[in-house]
Order: structure tokens, then C-alpha cells, then sequence
């Protein structure tokens, strides 16, 4: 500022000074917003440990059940991935045939469309699917897994009896699936649309069918997609709440048989079945819960986005 | 020999039926519950979607009558405090990823966003709960802690889309702008900015949307409660979805009228996301097409 106006050089300084001094606060300002996302997820993990701290380091016999924190957290941990199990069973299947029908069989103009109408699934409130599950589904499948009780019986998934309100955890399973499709589809149905056009069409011109040149081309392209999305799918339905704590119908029971009233439950429905009744020691053991949980799906979720990346990566 | 080829061509192209047979019925499988539960709610719902459910709250109703009013109120006022906590995050964060970004920090942030999409929205009550119960005790409720929750799981979404829209803005735009001598951040605010702006509001409408009707991160921080309170710091705070919650878990005897207003309550849910979808697309469409 304090040098002869006029010369080139000045001008420069004066013009770039203030101009310097702006980016390096708006840059700034930039980097620590994306600081702050960080912090944030870093915060989830140390605020949940500090509050499930106490229940950590309590004696057994304070935690609910009588019998420590292990034996308190793994029957739920084992009905998270029980119910999530299921969902995942029927919906990988479900949501490649999905992708498929958008990207592959159905007339290009109604692709988009019927894409939208997937995505819906993915939009409707988890409270809503479980205020849907424990009046429609449940209900309406009483037949159908008495049916199984009486004649898969001796399968141990079906022994029975079954549970005369369908609150049962092939209930909640399927909803799962219903809401992890989606989710799964989205991911899949925009590998399947970006197969090389020149391996289709060379497989359709050794005279593939449309089947053999999906299994040929497409699947083989999108195999990483579909484990992918299938592990994004398996952390949604691992910390899925509201459908499971309403549809449910809890005993705490260890047991892999799906169709009775009995039902192990899971970390996620009860925490927020007890939460709102808890006090004490008891609020930090279902914390501890929640920091297992969180875990969990922190694992499946970041295993899910190498897997995505590296296929990404793969097609450039 | 030409009927044994004949007859492998007859099992291929039945395969082929029967494959296109099944992705059919896969599709038809995963839209029918979305018919089902649509028209369950449509028809259940509709019995107390009337005028008093709209105006009127919960406060000292037994049995029939009351209202969601409160419940609206608390939604809208949650909701809106974490849109305006996540939307600045969200947009600069993304804005750092696309024009400054660089090394590891983008990387971890690139990757971490997206795994942050996945945290079970439990787990962000629960954080939003231990966080002020560190400084407030064990027993507190409030409408910010909702907020502080559903932030967690709208920041990432913000970044992604609006991440996405930035990525389309084309360079020519910024090379321009810097030829006439326009600074960088000025070149991202008056250029890239504006012209990515229908994507941004519409990456935001349907975050809005996706979070919405969350349930159990309110459930655990806001608590319930029949009365209007439209302050955030202060006090428990009802709000939709956990109103349809607490209606259908613990109804009154009769049951009938709490069920209604469950159902109500999840009618009036799925469509304001519906419209926020629908408005969010129109938005895109009316004033996005520049880019396309």
C-alpha cells in the first residue's frame, strides 16, 4: 500500500492482497467444514464410549440380566444378525432381478419410471414399514407359517409353534428385505446399465440369448457392485430400529427358530424399547450396546465402500 | 444330430423364458408391498385425517378426538434447526471436496462421508444423547438433540449430492471467470455456486425427506409429550413420527381412536416426503436444466 501507485508491480500487490486474504479465509473455512465431519464421526465413537464407560467397568451383577455386559449384549447382538441374515437371503436375489428387469428387460422409456417407483421403497419411514408389518403382514401370514410349523417342522428354522400373531422374526426378516431392496437395487441397477456395450453386443452376436449374455457380460461386470450394495444393505438392516421394536414380539430367547412367538430381539429395537424407561447403570449398558452396533456396521459399511471403490476404479 | 441340437436350443431358450420369467416376478415381488403399504395407509389413515387432527394437540385427550398439532409443530421446528446446522456443513464441506481439496484429508473425507451414510440412526441418538448428558445429566430431553441427531445422518447426504451437482458445473464456467481476474472464492461463490444451485436445493429437499421420519434417534432424545412446545432448548418435544409411535404402542381403552391417529400420523408422514420427493424433482426440472 505504501509503495509508488502506478508501476505494475503495485498493482499487482494491491489487487492480489485482499484477494489472497479472501481464499485463504473462504479455503478455510471450507477445509474446516470438512474437518468438522470428521470430528463429528470420531465424536460418535468417543462420546459412546465415555457413556457406556460405567457399565464397562460395573460389576456383573449391575448389569441388567445379572450376568455382565457380554452375556447382556450377546443374545442381542446374535438377533441383529439373525433378522439381518434373513433380509439379506431374500433380498440379494430380489434386487439383482429388480436391477435387471429396469436395466436389461424393460423398454427404455420405462426404465426411469419404474426406477422411481424402487426408490419410493428406499423413501417410506422405517416407522411406517413397522406400523405395515404388525397389521397387514404379520396377520396375513399366520396361515402361511403355521403351514410351515406343520409341514418344514423338522427344519429347525420352521420347528414351531407357530406364533398366532405373526410378530415373529420371518416376519420382521422379510420386512428387512423390503427396505434393504432398494437400497441394493440403486447401486447394482447403475453397474448393470454401464456394461461395456461391446461385450453385449458381441455375446448377442455369437448368438447368446438375452439370459446367457446377462450371465456373460453383465453379472460377471457387476459382480462387485452386487457385494457392495449387498453389504451397504446388510449395515442398513444391522441398525435398523422402528421395524423391528414394533413388529417383534421379544422373549430374549437364543433360538434360530423364526416362526415362533418367542423371538430373540435385537441391539437396536431394544435400546429403543428400554431407553425411554432407563436410568442408572442401565442407560450405559444400552449404550454399550449401541457402541457394539456401531461397530458392527461400521466394519460392514466400510468394507461395502472399498469394495464399491475398487469396482469403480476397475471401470476407468 | 439334428435333433439333439434342436433339443439344446429348445433348453436354452427355455432358460432364457424362464429367467425373464423370474425377473419379472422379482419385480413384481418387491413393488408389492410398496402397493400394499400405501394402500393401507391411505385407507387407514384417512379416518382421522381431518381439520381437529391438524389444529388440535394431545393435551388431556382420553379416547377419541385430539390432535397431531403439536406433533406437526415439533417436526417442523427439529427438522428446521437441523437443516439449518447441516446445510452450511454440508455445502462447504462439498465445495471443499470439488475446488480445494487435496491428499489425504479429501481422501478420508471422500470415504468417510460415504460410510457415514450408514450409521444406523439409533447410534446418532445415542450420540446426540451421551453429548449433552456429559454436560446436562442423564435425564435430559430436548428438541436440539433431535436435531444435533438428524444432522449426523443429513450432513452426509448434503455432501454427497450437492458434491455431485458441483462435479457437473463445467470448467469452461471457471476458467472464465478466473481469465477476468475473479478470485477463486469468489469465482465459487457468484459462479459455481449459482449455477449448481436447483441441484443443491434439491439434494437438500431430499435429505429433509430421508430424515423426516426418522423415529428411533427422537424417540431417545426428544422424548414425548401432549403439549405444544415449539422451543428447542427447552423441554421435551413431541413430534410425528414418535407420536405414531407412542399412539400405537400404548393406546388407551378403547384402542380404535389411538390407532387412528397413528395411522393419521404415518399418512401425513408419507406425504410430506412424497411431496418434498415430487417438489424436489420439479425443482431440478424447472430450474436445473442449464446442465443437462
Amino acid at each position: 500500500m505504501s509503495a509508488v501507485p502506478g508501476t505494475a508491480t503495485t498493482l499487482a500487490a494491491a489487487r492480489t492482497a485482499p484477494r489472497r486474504r479472501g481464499d485463504r479465509i473462504f479455503s478455510t473455512a471450507a477445509t474446516a467444514a470438512g474437518a468438522a465431519i470428521l470430528a463429528v464421526l470420531a465424536g460418535v465413537a468417543i462420546f459412546l464410549l465415555i457413556e457406556a464407560w460405567p457399565a464397562i467397568t460395573a460389576d456383573a451383577a449391575e448389569i441388567p440380566g445379572g450376568d455382565g455386559l457380554v452375556a447382556y449384549i450377546a443374545p442381542l447382538a446374535f438377533g441383529t444378525l439373525l433378522g439381518a441374515a434373513i433380509a439379506i437371503v431374500l433380498a440379494v436375489p430380489l434386487a439383482v432381478g429388480v436391477s435387471l428387469f429396469i436395466s436389461q428387460y424393460a423398454p427404455r422409456w420405462l426404465a426411469q419410471p419404474l426406477g422411481y417407483a424402487v426408490d419410493l421403497l428406499a423413501a417410506i419411514p422405517s416407522i411406517v414399514y413397522g406400523l405395515w408389518g404388525i397389521a397387514v403382514l404379520g396377520p396375513a401370514t399366520v396361515d402361511l407359517q403355521r403351514w410351515l410349523a406343520d409341514h418344514l417342522g423338522f427344519i429347525p428354522l420352521f420347528e414351531g409353534p407357530a406364533s398366532a400373531t405373526g410378530r415373529t422374526m420371518l416376519v420382521v426378516g422379510v420386512v428387512l428385505a423390503v427396505m434393504i431392496v432398494p437400497i441394493i437395487s440403486a447401486i447394482t441397477r447403475e453397474v448393470f446399465s454401464q456394461t461395456p456395450r461391446a461385450q453385449v453386443e458381441g455375446a448377442l452376436a455369437l448368438g447368446a440369448t438375452r439370459w446367457e449374455t446377462i450371465r456373460m457380460a453383465v453379472l460377471p461386470f457387476g459382480r462387485s457392485a452386487v457385494i457392495g450394495g449387498s453389504m451397504l444393505g446388510l449395515g442398513r438392516a444391522l441398525g435398523e430400529t422402528m421395524a423391528v421394536t414394533i413388529i417383534l414380539s421379544v422373549s430374549g430367547a437364543v433360538t434360530f427358530n423364526l416362526i415362533s412367538s418367542g423371538n430373540p430381539s435385537t441391539i437396536a429395537a431394544n435400546i429403543a424399547l428400554d431407553f425411554p424407561e432407563s436410568s442408572g447403570i442401565d442407560v450405559n449398558a444400552l449404550i454399550a450396546s449401541g457402541l457394539v452396533l456401531f461397530a458392527i456396521t461400521l466394519v460392514v459399511n466400510m468394507a461395502a465402500r472399498a469394495v464399491i471403490s475398487r469396482s469403480e476404479r476397475g471401470r476407468l | 444330430m439334428s435333433t439333439a441340437l434342436r433339443a439344446v436350443s429348445w433348453r436354452r431358450r427355455a432358460t432364457d423364458r424362464a429367467v425373464t420369467f423370474g425377473v419379472a416376478t422379482a419385480f413384481a415381488l418387491a413393488l408389492a408391498p410398496l402397493v400394499s403399504l400405501l394402500w393401507t395407509v391411505v385407507s387407514r389413515g384417512a379416518e382421522r385425517f381431518d381439520a381437529t387432527f391438524f389444529t388440535e394437540s394431545a393435551r388431556n385427550v382420553v379416547g377419541e378426538g385430539g390432535g397431531a398439532y403439536h406433533a406437526i409443530v415439533g417436526t417442523i421446528v427439529i427438522t428446521g434447526v437441523a437443516t439449518l446446522a447441516s446445510v452450511p456443513i454440508g455445502v462447504l464441506a462439498a465445495i471443499y471436496l470439488q475446488e480445494y481439496g487435496h491428499g489425504r484429508l479429501k481422501r478420508w473425507l471422500t470415504f468417510f462421508v460415504d460410510v457415514m451414510t450408514g450409521i444406523p440412526s439409533i447410534v446418532a441418538g445415542l450420540f446426540a444423547f451421551a453429548l449433552f448428558a456429559i454436560f446436562f445429566g442423564p435425564g435430559i430431553r430436548l428438541g436440539v438433540m433431535g436435531a444435533v441427531a438428524l444432522s449426523v445422518l443429513m450432513i452426509p447426504i448434503v455432501v454427497r449430492s450437492t458434491e455431485e451437482m458441483l462435479k457437473i458445473v463445467p470448467n469452461g464456467l471457471r476458467e472464465a471467470s478466473y481469465a477476468l481476474g475473479v478470485p477463486k472464492w469468489r469465482t465459487v461463490v457468484s459462479v459455481v455456486l449459482p449455477t449448481a444451485l436447483a441441484g443443491i436445493v434439491t439434494g437438500v429437499m431430499v435429505a429433509v425427506a430421508r430424515v423426516i421420519g426418522e423415529t428411533a434417534p427422537l424417540l431417545i432424545t426428544t422424548g414425548t409429550f401432549s403439549s405444544v412446545n415449539a422451543n428447542p432448548f427447552s423441554g421435551r418435544m413431541e413430534n410425528l413420527p414418535v407420536f405414531a409411535y407412542s399412539q400405537y404402542k400404548s393406546p388407551g381403552v378403547p384402542p380404535d381412536p389411538y390407532f387412528a391417529r397413528a395411522w393419521a400420523a404415518a399418512l401425513t408422514l408419507i406425504a410430506i416426503v412424497m411431496l418434498l420427493n415430487l417438489a424436489a424433482r420439479l425443482v431440478y426440472r424447472r430450474f436445473g436444466t442449464e446442465l443437462r
